[in-house]
């Protein structure tokens, strides 16, 4: 368990006022992504935890060692972390190869030669360790930052919008990297990022900021499937829902998910026959309908019961919250369509969903 | 062009005076310039003012000061006569410590330049990958920011060796002990030596072409490799 309490207080010229004053309590497993928009204060919090910013009045504790207290504060050389930056911030002078090695001669315990090549073969990089950061693309030079933090071998594995640089095609050349972290080694992440893409498809646990303070935390579905913070994640709000792959159709190229709430048909992303998945559903893909329309080109509909209606002031627009089997789902509809359809909570009704989009 | 023994002594002694003064120079500026280009302390200000003095004042002001402080009756002079090694005006060591105050800025301002371009960003980097501060330095700063030092000490050594005001007021004009090039090309003239002191002129002039080429010509490779890093 990592316990992290901060109180900053800025004032420069670029953010008037900045604040971050928070409590928060992270598994050590898993990854958990710091979620917010720009200001929110999430790299601030990162860089807290990393002892990399200064004047920071806290208490932090990391599996039972305290790393920072009313009167102690250990500094950022000591503590046994991994850190990713925005940028790749690698060494200049120093080939990819070098880089690493710079992280291995400075590692806690001797990094075995099958350590270092399991990190190496897993983030791709055996083919261009000789080159000179100046002569790598940036989703290479940023696999390479990211396997010179875990040659430090870490307890905990920091990251800030490690893709936050990249443009899209290289944000999907290193994202099944990221994902092979978690599986590959059994190390706590915590990752920054302002992309509910990243989040929804990467993260365990979620941790909302907004403007220097904490608006949620928790598991990623449930976080994901109340409404309390979908003004939040405005186009974003949608639930994440985990099943695995149990069928698939040849013929039209689908394939079968089961899930908590039923089965889902969704296109077959070439995953194997129980792999687990994990699929989410945006609100606004969510129509609903008394009853069960099988004349309609939707394949994906379900019945389930209202259980919490959230309108906003002011707007058209209501968010329900039906709970499917053991698993909820959001629809995103007008006011007058929900009127018009008599619902309220406790009453059923079938969802249809338009589109699925698989994130894992 | 031939030399005579006493300008001999003034190119040796000359030489010998900027590579002293350059090495010190190194290891006070470094410091100096590593807080300079780092800090966010209100002394900064005042501070960087201080060390660039020197770039506006007429030599003869800063000579004259140190004149007054190291002499019999200034603060550092009490100071050398107490700890039984005399006064320092008129000697190598007392050119030495003006020299390092005259050519201060020419040292500290390449390398705080260098260390403010190079950002926060490695250092903190080095920190998260567990590198101590002197580690950090040493193989990251230091080769990061190599070219800074080494212009710094082209232009340390160099300034040194340009100086002469400095060394009147303070050094004087003994032969092998304060008598460097430039005071010498000054005695020279006035013994209406034109000949000996055109060799010593033209030889400073040639060195300090040279100095300067290779400067510019290094520097002008630096940026090429800034740039191709980027």
């Amino acid at each position: 368990m990592i316990k992290a309490k901060f109180k900053v207080a800025h004032q420069t010229p670029q953010s008037n006022n900045f604040s971050l004053d928070i409590d928060i309590s992270i598994p050590s497993q898993g990854i958990t992504a710091i979620f917010g928009h720009s200001g929110s204060g999430k790299t601030t919090l990162l860089r807290c935890i990393a002892g990399l910013e200064k004047s920071v009045v806290g208490h932090l504790e990391v599996s039972q060692q305290i790393w920072q207290s009313e009167s102690f504060c250990l500094k950022t050389y000591k503590r046994p972390i991994g850190y990713v930056f925005q940028e790749a911030s690698l060494f200049e002078h120093l080939t990819a190869d070098e880089n690493l090695t710079f992280a291995m001669k400075r590692a806690e315990h001797e990094v075995s030669k099958a350590h270092y090549e399991k990190i190496v073969s897993v983030l791709g990089i055996q083919t261009i360790l000789t080159r000179y950061p100046s002569e790598l693309s940036g989703g290479e030079r940023q696999r390479v930052a990211i396997a010179r933090a875990l040659l430090v071998q870490p307890k905990i594995l920091l990251m800030d919008e490690p893709l936050a640089s990249l443009d899209n095609a290289r944000k999907k050349e290193i994202l099944p990297y990221l994902e092979r972290l978690q599986a590959s080694f059994d190390i706590p992440i915590l990752y920054v990022s302002h992309s509910l893409d990243e989040v929804a498809r990467l993260a365990d646990h979620v941790v909302v900021l907004e403007a220097g303070s904490v608006k949620a935390q928790g598991e990623l579905s449930k976080i994901f499937s109340t409404l309390e913070y979908s003004s939040y994640f405005e186009q974003g709000t949608g639930v994440i829902i985990k099943g695995s792959v149990v069928e698939k159709d040849q013929t039209w190229h689908l394939m079968k998910v089961s899930f908590a709430g039923g089965e889902l048909w969704l296109s077959d992303n070439s995953e194997k026959i129980g792999e687990e998945v994990r699929v989410r559903i945006l609100a606004k893909d969510v129509s609903l309908a008394l009853s069960n329309h099988s004349d309609s080109s939707i394949a994906n509909r379900f019945q389930g019961e209202v259980v919490e209606i959230a309108k906003e002031e002011g707007s058209p627009i209501v968010l329900v919250r039906l709970k499917v089997g053991n698993e909820y789902v959001i629809a995103r509809l007008t006011g007058k369509s929900l009127a018009s359809l008599g619902l309220s909570e406790g009453a059923h009704c079938w969802a249809q969903i338009k589109s699925v989009a698989i994130v894992h | 062009m031939s030399f005579s023994q006493a300008d001999l002594a003034a190119i040796w002694l000359t030489i010998k005076l900027a590579s002293t003064v350059t090495l010190l120079l190194l290891l006070i500026g470094t410091p100096i310039a590593w807080w300079l280009a780092r800090t966010s302390s209100k002394w900064k200000g005042p501070i960087a003012a201080i060390v660039a003095l020197p770039l506006v004042l007429p030599p003869t002001v800063i000579g004259f000061y140190l004149l007054v402080a190291m002499g019999p009756n200034g603060a550092v002079g009490q100071f050398t006569q107490s700890i039984g090694i005399g006064t320092l005006p008129f000697t190598f060591w007392g050119l030495v410590i003006a020299s390092i105050f005259y050519s201060m800025p020419f040292v500290v301002q390449p390398i705080q330049n260098a260390i403010e371009a190079l950002g926060e960003r490695p250092i903190e980097a080095a920190a998260t990958l567990r590198a101590g501060p002197w580690d950090t330095f040493f193989n990251v700063v230091l080769p990061l920011a190599k070219p800074g030092f080494i212009t710094a000490a082209i232009l340390g050594f160099a300034h040194t060796v340009g100086e002469f005001g400095v060394v009147l007021m303070i050094g004087g004009n003994i032969p092998g002990e304060t008598q460097v090039i430039s005071v010498q090309i000054y005695e020279h003239v006035e013994a209406m030596e034109y000949g000996q002191a055109h060799a010593l002129s033209a030889l400073m002039i040639a060195f300090s072409f040279i100095v300067l080429l290779a400067l510019y010509g290094f520097q002008r490779k630096g940026k090429i490799h800034a740039l191709s890093v980027k």
